[in-house]
């Protein structure tokens, strides 16, 4: 029981940790609430991660060109649809952003289909190959974002509605943080929910523990397989959208950057765990705004580490799978 | 003679450069039980796993019905209704008994009076139905995992070492649950170490040895000659009960 | 020749020629190639010989992926420079600097290999990334120390100066480390590290502890990233983040050693010659063909010059499925 809930807790404590060294109560809310913004973002661009990992043992390095391409694909949608979102109502912006995010979904989503198929599928089981096969996969696709998009940075026009901040007390909160942070939450009880309530669910529970019994039991768990790279990748595409909309630009190297960071959140979670990535996520988010906040030279070395002291208090993350 | 379920001819397996299997011919009679027994080492696993496409036979015939089974994947040969227990047991840790037992029902929720009468062999799992399978003790996953294999009507049970690391009081609650199966007419072939258990199920028995067949035929021709069972198994009767 | 290759041969008549021409070129690179242009790459290809030939012993040999590499690179890169820049352009700093670097790769490198080794190539992977983006991070924060971002530009001591006193320096030096590596890898030790690769239970159970070896193999190929920084910081007389810890240069690194060839260290060679010229003059041959494809769709933004690197991503994939032992692999056949 105390495993299970401890590390979930870390994530009120480091807020609380962070009062009185912020001071200023509205500052700590502002810092808060793009800390957990930040956090439910890089939790969807993660997810995708350690879920196929977790299930397939695979670790696609190439992850990143997901986040790029549905970031590139929101920000092209966006651009055409500039127009639309001239008028300052919800019902207007929204009718650029969803299909943008739509956009960057699927557009991510055929990539990982790609990628499952021609790339990773080969290569099961080899990790020096799968290693060196994605990071090829990676030169090759975050090159393409060049010949299709070009490399300059491309500025995203940001929907007027949800510009601007809500102002509570004296705290200043910015609405698309907390658009992120709905968002971010609604993804984490979907996967909740489809890992928990579903048969699918189900199996790729039981897969990520004993891929073999699983099948022993009569389930082609290769199907699933696709189906989870697939919609890990989708989930990419959307964290990269909704990266790209708070960044208000694209960069082809922004994928990667993030990278280094999905990368810790997903170790200091737990190779494989949704919700070990979920609070993992949340922690970095957190640490990143509240160091950048207090001690700015620190901030971006601040999460490796947070990682390094997770790892020391437990060795395979917050929330380890069974296996080795 | 019953007609043979499954027959293995001339099952050879290679496991990277080791050869286990060397030419394993045996047959597996319709609605009896057949003991397939044998030192440690000898291959007694890696027939049941070759059976189920865990691993490939590299050579040799595996037929089941009509069907031959070796070059099929194991969820295929899964689906031809054969169930496998396996040594380690294969419990899901992190689901509940209930979830473990809902996955191995392929057609849906299991039906509720197997259900019971599952709950008849196996108390426990009653107990414990909404409990996670990682906070069962031996025994009780054990029977979990023999759950698992029976919720649904299979043709075969394939079960490795279903008495291994169990309290003797546990394993009596086995044999009677096998007993059940067997009044059932449930074709089984299980591995075991447990002469005992053996003797008190087996109708038929398979000894193996470095990879092959040594021996086969009825159980109890076995369990009335102990020179043979000495040359065999390594036994004197008193050892293992 | 046998005992200078520590009985390594390159065991094809290509692939011998082509080595024997390469050292001939970087030779006489000063007298037969005149011109800045022509010796800095020169220069970088006995760099990257070292470097990727290192990262060879770890990867080719061990069958480790690291991603930490680039930070050793670094290291030797920054004790050179910071100790020039700070220290003044002296021999003795020079020594400082250079023994520094190596005891500081040394103690990451025994850090890193008895903290992680015992866990899964892919979780060791990940914390080799996320060790060397902190380093980065680190490089380009403590700009007092290490000029940020911008990197330190330094003199060098003495005789140095001359850039063909240093040209050769830097060859002879780089040219002493491959040979060291080739008899690292034909000795005892590199046979047992040839022996976990292929089956790490069965040296396990013959009695070789995995984890002392694979430590020491992460240690030595360290030690050869440190000297090539070393070597390289000394030919720029600088050193930046850009030109060391750069991810860019470990997936170049990558590329180098599996096209070039995994476990045959002649690989890194033929790698790091092909990859370093492409660099400089494969560009100029794109620019061409993207000219003249003017006016097609696609084709000409695929044949753009900047994007030699995405040709050489799809060789690299090429070579990971079918030609796992690389150019020097084929050339073998």
């Amino acid at each position: 029981m105390k495993d299970r809930y401890l590390p979930l807790a870390l994530v009120p404590a480091l807020a609380a940790l962070a009062l009185p060294f912020v001071g200023s109560l509205p500052t700590w809310v502002t810092l808060t609430v793009a800390g957990l913004a930040m956090g439910m973002m890089i939790f969807m661009m993660a997810s995708g991660l350690t879920l196929v990992f977790g299930l397939m043992d695979v670790l696609n390095f190439a992850h990143g060109v997901f986040i790029s391409f549905g970031a590139y694909g929101a920000a092209t949608v966006l651009t055409r649809m500039s127009g639309a979102m001239q008028a300052d109502s919800l019902a207007s912006d929204l009718s650029a952003m969803l299909p943008a995010v739509a956009a960057a979904i699927a557009l991510a989503a055929l990539l990982g289909w790609f990628f499952e198929r021609v790339l990773v599928r080969p290569v099961y089981g080899d990790h020096l190959r799968q290693i060196l096969i994605t990071m090829g996969g990676l030169i090759v696709f975050e090159q393409m974002i060049h010949v299709v998009w070009g490399p300059e940075i491309i500025p995203l026009p940001r929907p007027g509605a949800i510009t601007g901040s809500f102002i509570v007390g004296e705290a200043a909160i910015e609405r698309y943080r907390v658009a992120a942070v709905v968002v971010g939450a609604i993804v984490f009880a979907a996967l909740w929910w489809l890992l928990n309530r579903t048969r699918i669910g189900l199996l790729v529970r039981a897969g990520v523990e004993n891929r073999e019994m699983v099948e022993s039991l009569g389930y082609r768990i290769r199907r699933v397989f696709v189906a989870v790279f697939v919609a890990g990748s989708g989930l990419a595409g959307l964290g990269g959208a909704m990266w790209a909309m708070y960044q208000e630009q694209v960069t082809p190297q922004m994928g990667m950057q993030v990278l280094v960071l999905v990368f810790i959140v997903v170790i200091i979670g737990g190779l494989g765990s949704v919700g070990g990535c979920f609070v993992g996520a949340l922690l970095a988010g957190l640490l990143a705004n509240y160091t950048g906040y207090l001690a700015p030279k620190l901030a971006l070395g601040s999460n490796i580490l947070l990682m390094v002291l997770v790892l020391l208090w437990r060795p395979r993350g917050l929330y380890p799978l069974g296996r080795a | 003679m019953h007609k043979a379920l499954l027959s293995l001819a001339g099952v050879n397996t290679h496991i990277g450069q080791y050869h286990i299997l060397q030419g394993v011919d045996f047959d597996v009679p319709q609605g009896s039980l057949t003991m397939l027994l044998g030192r440690n080492g000898a291959g007694k696993t890696t027939c049941l796993r070759t059976v189920m496409g865990l691993w490939r036979a590299s050579a040799g015939r595996i037929v089941y019905g009509d069907t031959a089974l070796e070059k099929l994947d194991t969820p295929a040969i899964a689906r031809l209704g054969i169930a496998y227990v396996p040594e380690n047991m294969g419990i899901f840790a992190g689901l509940t008994v209930r979830e473990n037992v809902v996955l191995a029902a392929r057609g849906g929720e299991p039906d509720r009076g197997r259900l019971d009468w599952i709950f008849g062999l196996f108390p426990a799992l009653k107990k414990f139905w909404h409990g996670a399978a990682g906070n069962l003790s031996g025994g009780q996953k054990q029977m979990l995992a023999i759950a698992r294999a029976i919720v649904e009507p299979r043709q075969l049970l394939l079960v490795d070492e279903p008495t291994k690391g169990l309290a003797p009081a546990i394993v009596a609650n086995m044999i009677e649950a096998f007993r059940e199966l067997k009044r059932m007419r449930t074709t089984m072939l299980v591995v075991e170490q447990n002469f005992g258990f053996a003797r008190s199920l087996g109708d038929a028995c398979a000894v193996m040895d470095c990879g092959r067949i040594v021996h086969a035929g009825p159980m109890a021709a076995l369990a009335a000659d102990h020179a043979l069972q000495t040359r065999l198994l390594g036994l004197s009767l008193g050892a293992h009960q | 020749m046998r005992a200078l290759l520590s009985g390594d041969l390159p065991r094809s008549r290509v692939l011998a020629l082509l080595l024997a021409l390469l050292v001939l070129g970087l030779a006489a690179a000063p007298f037969v190639f005149p011109g800045t242009r022509s010796l800095n790459v020169a220069a970088k290809v006995a760099v990257f010989v070292v470097l990727v030939a290192s990262y060879d012993l770890l990867l080719g040999y061990t069958g480790i992926v690291s991603f930490a590499h680039t930070m050793f690179f670094g290291i030797g890169g920054y004790g050179v420079g910071i100790a020039m820049a700070r220290l003044g352009p002296g021999w003795g700093a020079l020594l400082a600097g250079v023994s520094l670097a190596f005891l500081l790769s040394i103690a990451i490198a025994l850090a890193i290999g008895l903290l992680s080794l015992r866990v899964r190539a892919i979780f060791f992977a990940m914390i080799t990334l996320a060790v060397a983006a902190f380093f980065q991070i680190l490089a380009s924060q403590l700009s007092a120390f290490t000029g940020g971002e911008d990197g330190l530009s330094f003199r060098t001591p003495g005789l140095l100066r001359e850039r063909l006193v240093a040209y050769y320096a830097v060859l002879v030096v780089s040219a002493a480390l491959f040979l060291g590596l080739l008899r690292v890898v034909n000795s005892p030790f590199g046979r047992v590290l040839l022996a976990i690769r292929e089956n790490e239970f069965r040296a396990e159970a013959i009695g070789y502890r995995i984890v002392h070896y694979r430590t020491g193999a992460n240690c030595l190929a360290a030690v050869g990233a440190t000297a090539a920084g070393v070597l390289y910081a000394v030919w720029l007389r600088y050193t930046g983040p850009q030109t060391t810890l750069s991810f860019d240069i470990m997936v170049d690194i990558l590329l180098m050693v599996v096209i070039g060839g995994m476990g045959t260290l002649y690989g890194a060679v033929l790698g790091a010659t092909l990859f370093v010229v492409a660099q400089n003059y494969l560009q100029d041959l794109m620019k061409l063909a993207s000219g003249a494809a003017h006016g097609l769709p696609l084709l000409p933004a695929l044949l753009h010059p900047d994007r030699w690197l995405l040709w050489l991503g799809v060789l690299f994939i090429l070579c990971v499925y079918y030609f796992p032992t690389g150019i020097v692999g084929r050339l073998r056949r």
